[in-house]
Protein backbone atom coordinates (compact mmCIF):
# COMPACT_ATOMS: atom_id res chain seq x y z
CA UNK A 1 0.00 0.00 0.00
CA UNK A 2 2.59 2.58 1.24
CA UNK A 3 5.01 1.43 -1.71
CA UNK A 4 2.20 1.91 -4.35
CA UNK A 5 1.38 5.60 -2.93
CA UNK A 6 5.30 6.11 -3.21
CA UNK A 7 5.29 4.90 -6.71
CA UNK A 8 2.50 6.64 -7.59
CA UNK A 9 4.03 10.40 -6.46
CA UNK A 10 7.03 9.57 -8.20
CA UNK A 11 5.32 8.74 -11.22
CA UNK A 12 3.15 12.18 -10.67
CA UNK A 13 6.76 14.08 -10.70
CA UNK A 14 7.88 12.22 -13.46
CA UNK A 15 4.93 13.25 -15.58
CA UNK A 16 3.82 16.36 -14.13
CA UNK A 17 7.30 17.86 -13.01
CA UNK A 18 8.68 19.37 -16.33
CA UNK A 19 5.84 21.19 -16.84
CA UNK A 20 5.16 22.68 -13.82
CA UNK A 21 8.94 23.14 -13.34
CA UNK A 22 9.27 25.31 -16.67
CA UNK A 23 5.81 27.32 -15.71
CA UNK A 24 7.00 28.24 -11.93
CA UNK A 25 10.20 29.42 -13.17
CA UNK A 26 9.20 31.64 -16.16
CA UNK A 27 5.47 32.71 -15.12
CA UNK A 28 5.05 32.38 -11.74
CA UNK A 29 7.73 33.47 -10.63
CA UNK A 30 7.90 36.61 -13.03
CA UNK A 31 4.09 37.29 -11.63
CA UNK A 32 5.42 37.19 -7.72
CA UNK A 33 8.70 39.07 -8.63
CA UNK A 34 7.02 41.31 -10.66
CA UNK A 35 4.34 41.95 -8.03
CA UNK A 36 7.32 42.77 -5.83
CA UNK A 37 9.03 45.13 -8.26
CA UNK A 38 5.95 47.23 -8.45
CA UNK A 39 6.48 48.73 -4.96
CA UNK A 40 10.55 49.30 -5.48
CA UNK A 41 12.03 52.07 -7.51
CA UNK A 42 14.27 49.48 -9.49
CA UNK A 43 16.47 50.63 -12.67
CA UNK A 44 16.91 47.57 -14.01
CA UNK A 45 20.30 47.46 -14.26
CA UNK A 46 21.40 47.57 -10.31
CA UNK A 47 20.99 44.60 -8.28
CA UNK A 48 19.81 46.84 -5.75
CA UNK A 49 16.44 48.07 -5.20
CA UNK A 50 14.60 50.19 -2.77
CA UNK A 51 11.17 49.47 -1.40
CA UNK A 52 8.72 52.36 -2.29
CA UNK A 53 5.32 51.47 -0.85
CA UNK A 54 2.31 52.96 -2.95
CA UNK A 55 4.41 55.64 -4.70
CA UNK A 56 4.51 54.05 -7.81
CA UNK A 57 1.13 53.63 -8.13
CA UNK A 58 0.31 56.85 -6.67
CA UNK A 59 2.45 58.09 -9.15
CA UNK A 60 0.09 55.94 -11.86
CA UNK A 61 -2.91 57.50 -10.94
CA UNK A 62 -1.94 60.80 -9.57
CA UNK A 63 0.84 62.09 -12.18
CA UNK A 64 1.04 60.34 -15.47
CA UNK A 65 -1.56 61.96 -17.64
CA UNK A 66 0.20 59.54 -20.26
CA UNK A 67 -0.86 56.22 -19.27
CA UNK A 68 -4.58 57.17 -18.67
CA UNK A 69 -4.62 58.72 -22.56
CA UNK A 70 -2.88 55.26 -23.12
CA UNK A 71 -5.73 53.12 -21.47
CA UNK A 72 -8.35 55.58 -23.15
CA UNK A 73 -6.84 54.92 -26.41
CA UNK A 74 -6.68 51.04 -25.74
CA UNK A 75 -10.47 51.00 -24.80
CA UNK A 76 -11.21 53.34 -27.84
CA UNK A 77 -9.36 50.85 -30.49
CA UNK A 78 -10.96 47.71 -28.43
CA UNK A 79 -14.20 48.58 -28.28
CA UNK A 80 -14.09 49.86 -32.21
CA UNK A 81 -12.04 46.39 -33.46
CA UNK A 82 -14.23 44.31 -31.68
CA UNK A 83 -17.40 45.62 -33.31
CA UNK A 84 -15.52 46.07 -36.46
CA UNK A 85 -13.60 42.72 -36.43
CA UNK A 86 -16.80 40.60 -35.68
CA UNK A 87 -19.36 41.83 -38.14
CA UNK A 88 -16.58 41.93 -40.90
CA UNK A 89 -15.76 38.38 -40.18
CA UNK A 90 -19.52 36.99 -39.68
CA UNK A 91 -20.58 38.60 -42.82
CA UNK A 92 -17.76 37.42 -45.09
CA UNK A 93 -18.52 33.68 -42.82
CA UNK A 94 -22.22 33.73 -44.31
CA UNK A 95 -20.77 34.85 -47.57
CA UNK A 96 -18.49 31.96 -48.39
CA UNK A 97 -20.89 29.52 -47.02
CA UNK A 98 -22.89 30.07 -49.84
CA UNK A 99 -22.85 28.43 -52.82
CA UNK A 100 -20.23 30.54 -54.21
CA UNK A 101 -17.34 29.80 -56.69
CA UNK A 102 -13.86 29.33 -55.11
CA UNK A 103 -15.14 29.85 -51.90
CA UNK A 104 -12.35 27.93 -50.48
CA UNK A 105 -9.86 30.33 -52.18
CA UNK A 106 -11.69 33.09 -51.14
CA UNK A 107 -11.61 31.88 -47.51
CA UNK A 108 -7.55 31.19 -47.60
CA UNK A 109 -7.35 35.18 -48.97
CA UNK A 110 -9.20 36.36 -45.95
CA UNK A 111 -7.69 33.98 -43.07
CA UNK A 112 -4.12 34.88 -44.89
CA UNK A 113 -2.90 38.40 -43.48
CA UNK A 114 -3.34 35.98 -39.65
CA UNK A 115 -0.82 33.80 -40.44
CA UNK A 116 2.00 36.35 -41.25
CA UNK A 117 3.49 38.37 -38.02
CA UNK A 118 1.94 41.68 -36.47
CA UNK A 119 5.64 43.68 -36.44
CA UNK A 120 5.98 42.60 -39.98
CA UNK A 121 2.41 43.80 -41.59
CA UNK A 122 2.93 46.78 -39.50
CA UNK A 123 6.11 47.72 -42.03
CA UNK A 124 3.88 46.47 -44.92
CA UNK A 125 1.15 48.96 -43.94
CA UNK A 126 3.61 51.81 -43.10
CA UNK A 127 4.51 52.01 -46.64
CA UNK A 128 1.22 51.61 -47.63
CA UNK A 129 -0.37 54.75 -45.55
CA UNK A 130 3.03 56.55 -46.33
CA UNK A 131 3.76 55.44 -50.27
CA UNK A 132 1.04 54.00 -51.80
CA UNK A 133 -1.96 55.60 -50.67
CA UNK A 134 -0.61 59.23 -51.70
CA UNK A 135 -0.26 57.80 -55.05
CA UNK A 136 -3.67 55.75 -55.45
CA UNK A 137 -4.80 59.79 -53.84
CA UNK A 138 -2.51 61.72 -56.84
CA UNK A 139 -4.00 59.71 -59.31
CA UNK A 140 -7.83 59.56 -58.27
CA UNK A 141 -7.70 63.02 -56.00
CA UNK A 142 -9.74 61.20 -53.50
CA UNK A 143 -9.88 63.03 -50.34
CA UNK A 144 -10.34 59.47 -48.19
CA UNK A 145 -6.00 58.67 -50.29
CA UNK A 146 -5.22 62.56 -49.72
CA UNK A 147 -6.00 62.54 -45.98
CA UNK A 148 -2.30 62.81 -43.80
CA UNK A 149 -2.22 59.22 -42.78
CA UNK A 150 -0.04 58.07 -39.74
CA UNK A 151 0.21 62.09 -39.75
CA UNK A 152 -2.09 63.18 -36.80
CA UNK A 153 -3.88 60.96 -33.57
CA UNK A 154 -7.27 60.83 -36.01
CA UNK A 155 -5.15 58.94 -38.88
CA UNK A 156 -3.45 57.38 -36.73
CA UNK A 157 -5.84 55.87 -34.71
CA UNK A 158 -7.90 54.61 -38.31
CA UNK A 159 -4.86 53.34 -39.87
CA UNK A 160 -4.56 50.94 -36.29
CA UNK A 161 -7.83 49.80 -36.78
CA UNK A 162 -7.53 49.04 -40.53
CA UNK A 163 -4.69 46.99 -40.00
CA UNK A 164 -5.40 45.47 -36.94
CA UNK A 165 -9.57 44.30 -38.26
CA UNK A 166 -8.01 43.64 -42.00
CA UNK A 167 -5.27 40.91 -39.62
CA UNK A 168 -8.05 39.39 -37.22
CA UNK A 169 -11.25 39.13 -39.45
CA UNK A 170 -9.79 35.83 -41.24
CA UNK A 171 -9.62 34.46 -38.08
CA UNK A 172 -12.99 34.90 -36.64
CA UNK A 173 -14.35 33.96 -40.42
CA UNK A 174 -13.05 30.57 -39.95
CA UNK A 175 -14.94 30.42 -36.45
CA UNK A 176 -18.03 31.63 -37.57
CA UNK A 177 -17.83 29.21 -40.27
CA UNK A 178 -17.89 26.66 -38.09
CA UNK A 179 -20.48 27.36 -36.15
CA UNK A 180 -22.30 28.02 -39.50
CA UNK A 181 -21.97 24.41 -41.31
CA UNK A 182 -22.54 23.31 -37.89
CA UNK A 183 -26.19 23.98 -37.88
CA UNK A 184 -28.57 21.51 -39.19
CA UNK A 185 -29.30 21.61 -42.91
CA UNK A 186 -33.33 20.24 -42.38
CA UNK A 187 -34.03 23.52 -40.02
CA UNK A 188 -32.96 25.94 -43.06
CA UNK A 189 -34.66 23.51 -45.59
CA UNK A 190 -37.68 23.75 -43.76
CA UNK A 191 -37.41 27.76 -42.59
CA UNK A 192 -36.78 27.97 -46.69
CA UNK A 193 -40.23 26.05 -47.14
CA UNK A 194 -42.06 28.16 -44.82
CA UNK A 195 -41.08 31.09 -46.96
CA UNK A 196 -38.42 32.47 -44.62
CA UNK A 197 -36.50 35.33 -45.90
CA UNK A 198 -32.83 35.56 -45.63
CA UNK A 199 -33.06 38.13 -43.04
CA UNK A 200 -35.22 36.38 -40.66
CA UNK A 201 -33.60 33.02 -41.30
CA UNK A 202 -30.10 35.01 -40.54
CA UNK A 203 -31.80 36.56 -36.95
CA UNK A 204 -34.19 33.18 -36.20
CA UNK A 205 -32.29 30.31 -37.18
CA UNK A 206 -28.88 31.10 -37.98
CA UNK A 207 -27.46 33.83 -35.30
CA UNK A 208 -29.13 31.91 -31.86
CA UNK A 209 -27.27 29.17 -33.10
CA UNK A 210 -24.11 30.69 -33.77
CA UNK A 211 -23.92 32.31 -29.96
CA UNK A 212 -21.55 29.94 -28.38
CA UNK A 213 -19.17 31.26 -31.74
CA UNK A 214 -19.85 34.62 -31.18
CA UNK A 215 -18.74 34.10 -27.05
CA UNK A 216 -15.20 32.55 -28.71
CA UNK A 217 -14.81 35.70 -31.67
CA UNK A 218 -15.77 38.16 -28.68
CA UNK A 219 -12.93 36.85 -26.39
CA UNK A 220 -10.51 36.58 -28.46
CA UNK A 221 -10.99 40.28 -29.99
CA UNK A 222 -11.05 41.03 -26.90
CA UNK A 223 -8.04 39.27 -25.65
CA UNK A 224 -5.68 40.47 -28.99
CA UNK A 225 -7.30 44.31 -29.10
CA UNK A 226 -6.57 44.81 -25.10
CA UNK A 227 -3.24 43.28 -25.42
CA UNK A 228 -2.18 45.02 -29.32
CA UNK A 229 1.51 45.79 -29.14
CA UNK A 230 3.79 44.63 -32.37
CA UNK A 231 1.22 46.07 -35.16
CA UNK A 232 1.60 49.59 -33.08
CA UNK A 233 5.32 49.83 -32.32
CA UNK A 234 5.83 48.97 -36.31
CA UNK A 235 3.49 50.57 -37.62
CA UNK A 236 3.95 54.26 -35.87
CA UNK A 237 5.84 53.26 -33.00
CA UNK A 238 3.42 55.12 -30.94
CA UNK A 239 3.52 58.14 -32.69
CA UNK A 240 2.94 60.99 -33.58
CA UNK A 241 3.58 62.44 -30.42
CA UNK A 242 2.44 59.33 -28.40
CA UNK A 243 -0.71 59.51 -29.85
CA UNK A 244 -1.42 56.12 -30.78
CA UNK A 245 0.58 54.66 -27.43
CA UNK A 246 -1.32 51.81 -26.10
CA UNK A 247 -1.66 50.59 -23.11
CA UNK A 248 1.38 47.80 -23.51
CA UNK A 249 3.40 50.39 -25.05
CA UNK A 250 3.04 52.71 -22.51
CA UNK A 251 4.62 49.58 -19.98
CA UNK A 252 7.82 49.01 -22.73
CA UNK A 253 8.78 52.73 -23.17
CA UNK A 254 8.46 53.21 -18.99
CA UNK A 255 10.83 50.45 -18.63
CA UNK A 256 13.03 49.58 -22.06
CA UNK A 257 13.41 52.94 -22.32
CA UNK A 258 12.65 54.90 -19.50
CA UNK A 259 15.17 52.37 -17.59
CA UNK A 260 11.98 52.66 -14.65
CA UNK A 261 11.53 49.41 -14.55
CA UNK A 262 9.90 49.95 -11.15
CA UNK A 263 7.43 52.07 -11.86
CA UNK A 264 6.93 49.69 -15.08
CA UNK A 265 6.21 46.69 -13.11
CA UNK A 266 3.54 49.06 -11.26
CA UNK A 267 1.90 49.71 -14.94
CA UNK A 268 2.21 45.72 -15.78
CA UNK A 269 0.50 44.46 -12.94
CA UNK A 270 -1.93 46.90 -13.54
CA UNK A 271 -2.33 46.03 -16.49
CA UNK A 272 -2.65 42.46 -15.46
CA UNK A 273 -5.91 43.44 -13.29
CA UNK A 274 -7.71 45.55 -15.91
CA UNK A 275 -7.20 42.65 -18.80
CA UNK A 276 -8.55 39.74 -16.08
CA UNK A 277 -11.27 41.99 -15.05
CA UNK A 278 -12.64 42.77 -18.67
CA UNK A 279 -12.16 38.94 -19.34
CA UNK A 280 -14.01 37.65 -16.38
CA UNK A 281 -16.68 40.13 -17.06
CA UNK A 282 -17.31 39.49 -20.92
CA UNK A 283 -17.30 35.70 -20.48
CA UNK A 284 -20.06 35.77 -17.81
CA UNK A 285 -22.18 38.28 -19.47
CA UNK A 286 -22.11 36.45 -22.67
CA UNK A 287 -22.22 32.92 -20.81
CA UNK A 288 -25.78 34.24 -19.20
CA UNK A 289 -26.81 35.61 -22.61
CA UNK A 290 -26.01 32.05 -24.39
CA UNK A 291 -28.29 30.55 -22.03
CA UNK A 292 -31.07 32.90 -21.83
CA UNK A 293 -30.88 32.98 -25.98
CA UNK B 1 -43.15 26.11 -64.33
CA UNK B 2 -42.53 29.66 -64.82
CA UNK B 3 -42.54 30.32 -61.41
CA UNK B 4 -39.64 27.83 -60.74
CA UNK B 5 -37.86 29.27 -63.44
CA UNK B 6 -38.29 32.93 -62.35
CA UNK B 7 -37.09 31.97 -58.85
CA UNK B 8 -33.92 30.06 -60.50
CA UNK B 9 -32.93 33.66 -62.67
CA UNK B 10 -33.65 35.02 -59.38
CA UNK B 11 -30.66 32.68 -57.47
CA UNK B 12 -29.03 32.87 -60.36
CA UNK B 13 -28.30 37.25 -60.11
CA UNK B 14 -28.18 36.36 -56.61
CA UNK B 15 -25.19 33.92 -56.64
CA UNK B 16 -23.39 36.65 -58.90
CA UNK B 17 -24.14 39.40 -56.74
CA UNK B 18 -22.51 37.46 -53.89
CA UNK B 19 -19.91 36.25 -56.07
CA UNK B 20 -18.79 39.95 -56.86
CA UNK B 21 -18.91 41.14 -53.55
CA UNK B 22 -16.47 38.11 -52.29
CA UNK B 23 -14.11 39.08 -55.28
CA UNK B 24 -14.19 42.58 -54.44
CA UNK B 25 -13.59 41.60 -50.87
CA UNK B 26 -10.95 39.59 -51.90
CA UNK B 27 -8.97 41.93 -53.94
CA UNK B 28 -9.30 44.53 -51.27
CA UNK B 29 -6.99 41.96 -48.82
CA UNK B 30 -4.61 41.50 -51.25
CA UNK B 31 -4.17 45.00 -52.51
CA UNK B 32 -1.71 45.73 -50.01
CA UNK B 33 0.60 42.61 -50.49
CA UNK B 34 0.10 44.00 -54.17
CA UNK B 35 1.95 47.15 -53.64
CA UNK B 36 4.52 45.74 -51.82
CA UNK B 37 5.65 43.27 -54.28
CA UNK B 38 5.17 45.45 -57.47
CA UNK B 39 7.46 47.98 -55.40
CA UNK B 40 9.91 45.77 -54.42
CA UNK B 41 10.88 45.23 -57.99
CA UNK B 42 11.47 49.15 -58.45
CA UNK B 43 13.99 51.80 -58.25
CA UNK B 44 14.31 53.68 -54.80
CA UNK B 45 13.32 56.82 -57.30
CA UNK B 46 10.57 55.25 -59.35
CA UNK B 47 9.02 54.20 -55.51
CA UNK B 48 8.94 57.77 -54.86
CA UNK B 49 7.89 59.01 -58.20
CA UNK B 50 4.50 56.68 -58.37
CA UNK B 51 4.36 54.02 -55.98
CA UNK B 52 0.94 52.35 -57.61
CA UNK B 53 2.61 52.33 -61.16
CA UNK B 54 4.05 48.68 -62.69
CA UNK B 55 7.56 48.44 -62.71
CA UNK B 56 9.26 48.82 -66.12
CA UNK B 57 12.34 47.30 -65.19
CA UNK B 58 13.39 44.40 -62.45
CA UNK B 59 15.53 45.26 -59.81
CA UNK B 60 17.08 42.08 -58.22
CA UNK B 61 19.31 43.58 -56.94
CA UNK B 62 16.74 44.95 -54.40
CA UNK B 63 16.56 41.34 -53.48
CA UNK B 64 20.17 40.43 -52.96
CA UNK B 65 20.74 43.74 -51.43
CA UNK B 66 18.32 42.66 -48.83
CA UNK B 67 19.07 39.19 -48.59
CA UNK B 68 22.33 40.19 -47.69
CA UNK B 69 21.82 43.01 -45.26
CA UNK B 70 19.20 41.35 -42.99
CA UNK B 71 21.43 37.88 -43.64
CA UNK B 72 17.73 36.15 -44.04
CA UNK B 73 19.09 32.47 -44.20
CA UNK B 74 20.51 32.76 -41.29
CA UNK B 75 17.50 34.86 -39.28
CA UNK B 76 15.27 32.29 -41.23
CA UNK B 77 17.75 28.86 -39.32
CA UNK B 78 17.48 30.49 -35.79
CA UNK B 79 13.49 31.20 -36.52
CA UNK B 80 13.21 27.34 -37.41
CA UNK B 81 15.46 26.20 -35.18
CA UNK B 82 13.43 28.13 -31.91
CA UNK B 83 9.91 27.35 -33.11
CA UNK B 84 11.18 23.87 -34.16
CA UNK B 85 12.61 22.53 -30.90
CA UNK B 86 10.46 24.75 -28.72
CA UNK B 87 7.11 23.14 -30.24
CA UNK B 88 8.12 19.08 -29.98
CA UNK B 89 9.02 19.70 -26.14
CA UNK B 90 5.88 21.88 -25.58
CA UNK B 91 3.91 19.12 -26.90
CA UNK B 92 5.68 16.41 -25.26
CA UNK B 93 6.20 17.58 -22.20
CA UNK B 94 2.52 19.13 -22.30
CA UNK B 95 1.46 15.68 -22.87
CA UNK B 96 3.00 14.25 -20.17
CA UNK B 97 1.38 16.36 -17.52
CA UNK B 98 -2.19 16.68 -19.38
CA UNK B 99 -2.68 12.69 -19.73
CA UNK B 100 -1.47 12.31 -16.02
CA UNK B 101 -4.11 14.74 -14.95
CA UNK B 102 -6.54 13.31 -17.01
CA UNK B 103 -5.90 9.61 -15.54
CA UNK B 104 -4.85 10.38 -11.94
CA UNK B 105 -6.92 13.71 -11.29
CA UNK B 106 -6.48 14.43 -7.66
CA UNK B 107 -5.94 17.64 -5.38
CA UNK B 108 -3.30 18.84 -6.49
CA UNK B 109 -3.45 18.28 -10.01
CA UNK B 110 -7.00 19.89 -10.02
CA UNK B 111 -5.61 22.84 -8.43
CA UNK B 112 -2.52 22.89 -11.07
CA UNK B 113 -5.33 22.86 -13.73
CA UNK B 114 -6.88 25.36 -12.44
CA UNK B 115 -3.43 27.99 -12.28
CA UNK B 116 -2.89 26.66 -16.07
CA UNK B 117 -5.92 28.31 -16.91
CA UNK B 118 -5.89 31.36 -15.29
CA UNK B 119 -2.26 31.81 -16.15
CA UNK B 120 -3.76 32.02 -19.81
CA UNK B 121 -5.71 35.40 -18.93
CA UNK B 122 -1.93 36.94 -17.89
CA UNK B 123 -0.50 39.43 -20.93
CA UNK B 124 3.14 38.56 -22.09
CA UNK B 125 3.58 42.49 -21.24
CA UNK B 126 2.75 42.01 -17.39
CA UNK B 127 5.36 39.60 -16.73
CA UNK B 128 8.25 40.91 -19.26
CA UNK B 129 9.90 43.25 -16.90
CA UNK B 130 10.49 40.91 -14.34
CA UNK B 131 11.20 38.06 -16.81
CA UNK B 132 14.39 39.75 -17.69
CA UNK B 133 15.84 39.58 -14.08
CA UNK B 134 14.87 36.09 -14.17
CA UNK B 135 16.35 35.41 -17.29
CA UNK B 136 19.84 36.52 -16.08
CA UNK B 137 19.26 34.35 -12.79
CA UNK B 138 18.99 31.37 -15.25
CA UNK B 139 21.34 32.09 -17.69
CA UNK B 140 18.69 32.31 -20.85
CA UNK B 141 20.20 35.70 -21.51
CA UNK B 142 21.53 36.17 -25.09
CA UNK B 143 20.72 32.16 -26.06
CA UNK B 144 18.79 30.15 -28.88
CA UNK B 145 17.87 27.44 -26.52
CA UNK B 146 17.13 30.00 -23.49
CA UNK B 147 14.54 31.59 -25.65
CA UNK B 148 13.04 27.90 -26.23
CA UNK B 149 13.20 27.24 -22.27
CA UNK B 150 11.01 30.47 -21.96
CA UNK B 151 8.74 29.90 -24.68
CA UNK B 152 8.26 26.83 -23.10
CA UNK B 153 7.67 28.41 -19.62
CA UNK B 154 4.92 30.52 -21.36
CA UNK B 155 3.29 28.30 -23.79
CA UNK B 156 2.65 25.53 -21.12
CA UNK B 157 -0.87 26.83 -19.57
CA UNK B 158 -2.61 27.20 -23.01
CA UNK B 159 -0.98 23.71 -24.21
CA UNK B 160 -1.71 21.85 -20.98
CA UNK B 161 -4.91 23.33 -21.70
CA UNK B 162 -5.75 22.21 -24.63
CA UNK B 163 -4.16 18.48 -24.36
CA UNK B 164 -6.48 18.09 -21.50
CA UNK B 165 -9.54 18.71 -23.44
CA UNK B 166 -8.26 16.43 -26.13
CA UNK B 167 -7.22 13.49 -23.61
CA UNK B 168 -10.62 12.74 -21.93
CA UNK B 169 -11.48 11.49 -25.50
CA UNK B 170 -8.99 8.69 -25.52
CA UNK B 171 -10.71 5.69 -24.65
CA UNK B 172 -8.76 3.93 -21.46
CA UNK B 173 -9.96 0.75 -22.41
CA UNK B 174 -6.51 -0.05 -24.75
CA UNK B 175 -4.26 1.43 -21.67
CA UNK B 176 -5.69 -0.92 -19.03
CA UNK B 177 -5.05 -3.99 -21.16
CA UNK B 178 -1.43 -2.77 -21.40
CA UNK B 179 -0.96 -2.59 -17.94
CA UNK B 180 -2.22 -6.13 -17.56
CA UNK B 181 0.23 -7.15 -19.66
CA UNK B 182 2.96 -5.52 -17.30
CA UNK B 183 3.63 -2.46 -19.13
CA UNK B 184 4.85 0.34 -17.35
CA UNK B 185 3.48 3.69 -17.30
CA UNK B 186 5.98 5.18 -19.20
CA UNK B 187 5.83 2.55 -21.69
CA UNK B 188 1.89 2.83 -21.94
CA UNK B 189 2.31 6.74 -22.37
CA UNK B 190 5.13 6.05 -25.01
CA UNK B 191 3.62 3.17 -26.91
CA UNK B 192 -0.01 3.73 -26.71
CA UNK B 193 -1.16 7.06 -25.79
CA UNK B 194 1.26 9.33 -27.84
CA UNK B 195 0.25 7.42 -30.94
CA UNK B 196 -3.27 8.13 -30.00
CA UNK B 197 -2.84 11.65 -29.25
CA UNK B 198 -0.78 12.22 -32.37
CA UNK B 199 -3.11 14.85 -34.34
CA UNK B 200 -4.12 16.44 -31.28
CA UNK B 201 -0.49 17.04 -30.82
CA UNK B 202 -0.27 18.20 -34.60
CA UNK B 203 -3.40 20.55 -33.80
CA UNK B 204 -1.33 22.28 -30.77
CA UNK B 205 1.63 22.48 -32.61
CA UNK B 206 -0.49 24.63 -35.32
CA UNK B 207 -1.50 27.05 -32.88
CA UNK B 208 1.72 27.73 -31.21
CA UNK B 209 3.70 27.94 -34.26
CA UNK B 210 2.30 30.73 -35.33
CA UNK B 211 2.80 32.57 -32.15
CA UNK B 212 6.48 31.57 -31.96
CA UNK B 213 7.41 31.92 -35.56
CA UNK B 214 6.27 35.36 -35.27
CA UNK B 215 6.87 36.43 -32.02
CA UNK B 216 9.09 39.90 -31.88
CA UNK B 217 8.86 41.23 -28.26
CA UNK B 218 10.25 38.37 -26.23
CA UNK B 219 13.11 37.74 -28.87
CA UNK B 220 13.97 41.62 -28.79
CA UNK B 221 14.47 41.46 -25.48
CA UNK B 222 16.23 38.33 -24.94
CA UNK B 223 19.01 37.90 -27.78
CA UNK B 224 21.18 40.45 -28.25
CA UNK B 225 23.62 38.97 -30.63
CA UNK B 226 23.10 39.62 -34.14
CA UNK B 227 24.00 35.90 -34.89
CA UNK B 228 21.09 34.93 -33.08
CA UNK B 229 18.25 37.11 -34.41
CA UNK B 230 15.58 35.62 -35.92
CA UNK B 231 12.84 36.84 -38.65
CA UNK B 232 11.35 39.67 -37.06
CA UNK B 233 14.23 40.35 -35.08
CA UNK B 234 16.25 40.50 -38.52
CA UNK B 235 13.56 42.50 -40.00
CA UNK B 236 13.25 45.14 -37.26
CA UNK B 237 16.47 45.66 -37.41
CA UNK B 238 17.38 45.81 -40.94
CA UNK B 239 14.11 49.11 -40.86
CA UNK B 240 16.48 50.53 -37.93
CA UNK B 241 19.31 51.04 -39.88
CA UNK B 242 17.57 51.99 -43.22
CA UNK B 243 14.57 53.94 -42.08
CA UNK B 244 12.09 53.97 -44.78
CA UNK B 245 14.44 53.04 -47.84
CA UNK B 246 11.69 51.03 -49.35
CA UNK B 247 13.49 49.90 -52.15
CA UNK B 248 15.67 47.05 -50.25
CA UNK B 249 12.84 47.13 -47.33
CA UNK B 250 10.38 45.78 -49.31
CA UNK B 251 11.79 43.31 -51.26
CA UNK B 252 12.97 42.27 -47.61
CA UNK B 253 9.57 42.17 -46.54
CA UNK B 254 8.37 40.34 -48.96
CA UNK B 255 11.02 37.14 -47.90
CA UNK B 256 10.64 37.53 -44.34
CA UNK B 257 6.34 36.64 -45.30
CA UNK B 258 7.69 34.35 -47.90
CA UNK B 259 7.98 31.13 -45.55
CA UNK B 260 5.08 31.48 -43.25
CA UNK B 261 2.71 32.58 -46.49
CA UNK B 262 4.31 29.25 -48.11
CA UNK B 263 3.38 27.21 -45.10
CA UNK B 264 -0.23 28.43 -44.92
CA UNK B 265 -1.01 27.54 -48.52
CA UNK B 266 0.38 24.33 -47.72
CA UNK B 267 -1.13 23.39 -45.35
CA UNK B 268 -4.38 25.58 -45.25
CA UNK B 269 -7.22 22.92 -44.51
CA UNK B 270 -4.59 20.86 -41.87
CA UNK B 271 -4.08 24.98 -40.54
CA UNK B 272 -8.10 26.18 -40.94
CA UNK B 273 -9.11 22.29 -38.82
CA UNK B 274 -6.53 23.32 -36.11
CA UNK B 275 -7.81 26.94 -35.31
CA UNK B 276 -11.05 25.60 -35.00
CA UNK B 277 -10.03 22.67 -32.55
CA UNK B 278 -8.36 24.71 -30.66
CA UNK B 279 -10.81 27.90 -30.40
CA UNK B 280 -13.53 25.52 -29.64
CA UNK B 281 -11.77 24.29 -26.54
CA UNK B 282 -10.44 27.63 -25.84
Amino acid sequence: MVRDRKREIVTDALFLGPAVILFAMIVVAACMLGIYYAFTDWNGISLQSNWVGWENFRTIFGDDPQLGYSALFTLRLTLTSVILSNVIGLALALLVTRAIAFARVFRAIFFLPNVIGGIILGFIWRFIFTSAIPAIGDLTGWGFFELPWLGDAFTGFWAIIIVFTWRTTGYLMVIYIAAIMAIDDALIESAQIDGASSVQMFRRIILPLITPAITICLFLMLSWATKIFDVIFSLTRGGPFDSTEAFALNIYFEAFEANNYGLGSAKAVLFFLVVGIVTLLQVGITKRWEIEA
Amino acid sequence: MRRSQSSRYRTQGRTALLSTIATVGALVFLVPFYFVVINSFKEFGDILRNAAAFPTTMEWGNYVIGYRTSNFLRAFGNSLYVTAISLILMVFLGALAAWRMVRRPHRVSKILFGVFVVAMVIPFQSVMIPLMRIVRMFDLLNSRNGLIVIYLGLGMPFTVFLLHGFARTVPVELEESAYLDGAGTLRVFGAIVLPLLQSMLATVMILQAFWIWNDFLLPLLVLFDDRLQTIPIAIFGFFGQYNDQWDYALATLVMGIAPIVIFFLVMQRFIIRGVVAGSLKG
